[in-house]
């Protein structure tokens, strides 16, 4: 009895973890609502055309407007559907997105738990994404849906296996699975080698670890379905691949986890490669801007990447971007592994 | 060896956090079936087709090749699984640790490299 019940239980304030739970989910939650207005306008901005400018001052409340008429839609289950798993599957795509975020180290101690194996947890929690895809797309028993959910799982899949690869070259320079330690380590590096401590940008993983920086913010691209690998919603081809038949917010639970499985991806760059809470440079007016104000500005500038891409890169074809996972990203990671073990091994360099 | 107080400080957070995250997702899901209006009819709820009555069973047969990417993606996601403790505890494993990891990536590269001369990879 006395082992479950240990000294330390009363730190462990179950209203205190409750009530942070709440604060991250919910400006989380307000963060992605304007993130999806800033991609909509980057967007419209691409293309010479205003985007949404109607809802509140500059249209900034657009997303809340969407938010409202999504919950007062009808709800509409086709007759042929399998009701239950059919209203199980944007659950499971939502609450897996979400949940990802509770090891996300936002600055020094930030963070609702800091599992020894946080990195891990991300990367089965976004995986169980794909659960989401093939459920609705099986359960709504429609044509377009169930091959819409087969391609975006072989896609999701495909790209899982050269983001495993690069993640695992990162935690070879860092020796340890935990997301805090991952970023303590971009402490050190090339600028600290130079002479040049301050330089705090160069130490961190992009620079050193460059084509698997690349490499993986593509593979993001295309885990989350992002265009230019929007094929799951391609809507030329497939109208809304696996989402043809969810309407209200059963639809909504399903782009909700899209765009949080999209921020997540910016925040696992900004951590395994741009320094997390680190600041820019390690000098004076700037360090002393808290670590969270770090951690958001990189997350907006990879955020910013991503929209850019959608804005102005054409869609692949399905054959050229299986060609691309798994002809040139799985050996180019693969390589890269090779490379960093045996660079750490027998150069003993940290990173 | 983990505590169990371990587990408690470090698990426990994670739980209230899933269930926090799952009670959202559960709110968002009920609300249009207790707030919005409902009409349903039998064209609404059939499925999505371009306007056409279905013309055969969606449970259908589908690509061979499917079942290749899910089966060549378990073969690289468990090698994924396998190098997680390596990386890890990279400083403590040494030379033997090294060189039996880096003959281990060896074989599965000969592996990836069969499965390209086979054509496994192909897709058109």
């Amino acid at each position: 009895m006395h082992d479950f019940y240990p000294h330390n239980v009363e730190r462990v304030s179950v209203l205190l973890v409750a009530f942070q739970s709440v604060l991250i989910l919910v400006s989380l939650l307000v963060l992605i609502a304007f993130l999806l207005y800033a991609d909509r306008k980057v967007w419209a901005a691409v293309q010479l055309r205003r985007g949404p400018n109607v809802v509140g001052p500059f249209g900034l409340l657009q997303s809340f407007a969407d938010l409202l008429k999504f919950a007062l839609k009808e709800p509409v289950i086709p007759s042929g559907a399998n009701k239950f798993v059919f209203l199980l599957a944007p659950l499971v795509m939502s609450i897996s997105a979400l949940s990802a975020w509770a090891v996300i180290p936002f600055s020094e101690g930030w963070v609702i738990s800091d599992l020894n194996v946080g990195i891990l947890y991300i990367f089965a929690m976004s995986s169980l994404g794909v659960y989401g895809v093939i459920l609705g797309g099986w359960a709504s028993n429609s044509k377009y849906a169930f091959l819409g959910a087969l391609r975006s799982a072989a896609q999701m899949v495909s790209y899982e296996v050269s983001i495993g690869l690069v993640i695992i070259s990162v935690l070879l320079c860092v020796g340890s699975l935990n997301l805090t330690e991952i970023i303590q380590a971009q402490r050190t590096g090339l600028a600290v080698w130079l002479g040049l401590p301050w330089l705090s940008f160069l130490n961190w993983f992009w620079l050193p670890l460059f084509p698997l920086f690349i490499i993986f913010f593509i593979s993001a691209l295309s885990e989350t379905n992002r265009p230019p690998f929007d094929l799951p919603e391609a809507e030329s081809e497939l109208v809304a691949g696996f989402m043809v038949e969810y309407s209200s917010t059963p639809y909504l639970l399903f782009m909700l986890g899209e765009y949080v499985a999209i921020v997540m991806m910016c925040a696992l760059t900004t951590i395994l490669f741009l320094g997390g809470w680190l600041p820019l440079l390690d000098i004076a007016p700037l360090n002393w801007v808290p670590g969270i104000v770090w951690f958001i500005l990189k997350l907006w500038l990879v955020f910013f990447m991503f929209a850019i891409v959608k804005a102005f890169v054409p869609r692949y074809r399905y054959d050229q971007l299986m060609r691309l996972g798994w002809k040139v990203f799985l050996p180019l990671s693969l390589l890269m592994l090779f490379i960093v073990a045996g660079v750490r091994q027998y150069m003993l360099l940290p990173a | 060896m983990m505590s169990y107080s371990y587990l408690l400080t470090e698990y426990f957070p994670l739980v209230i956090f899933i269930s926090i995250a799952g009670v959202i997702g559960l709110m968002l899901l009920v609300a249009p079936f207790v707030f919005s209006y409902r009409r349903p009819d039998t064209e609404k709820l059939s499925a999505y087709e371009c306007g056409f009555d279905a013309f055969s069973d969606s449970r259908m047969k589908f690509d061979i090749r499917f079942y290749l990417v899910s089966i060549l993606f378990i073969i690289f996601d468990l090698e994924v699984a396998f190098l997680f403790p390596w990386a890890a505890a990279f400083e403590d494993v040494g030379l033997f640790g090294f060189w039996s990891m880096i003959l281990f990536l060896c074989i599965l590269t000969v592996g990836f490299i069969y499965e390209w001369k086979k054509g496994a990879l192909e897709w058109d």
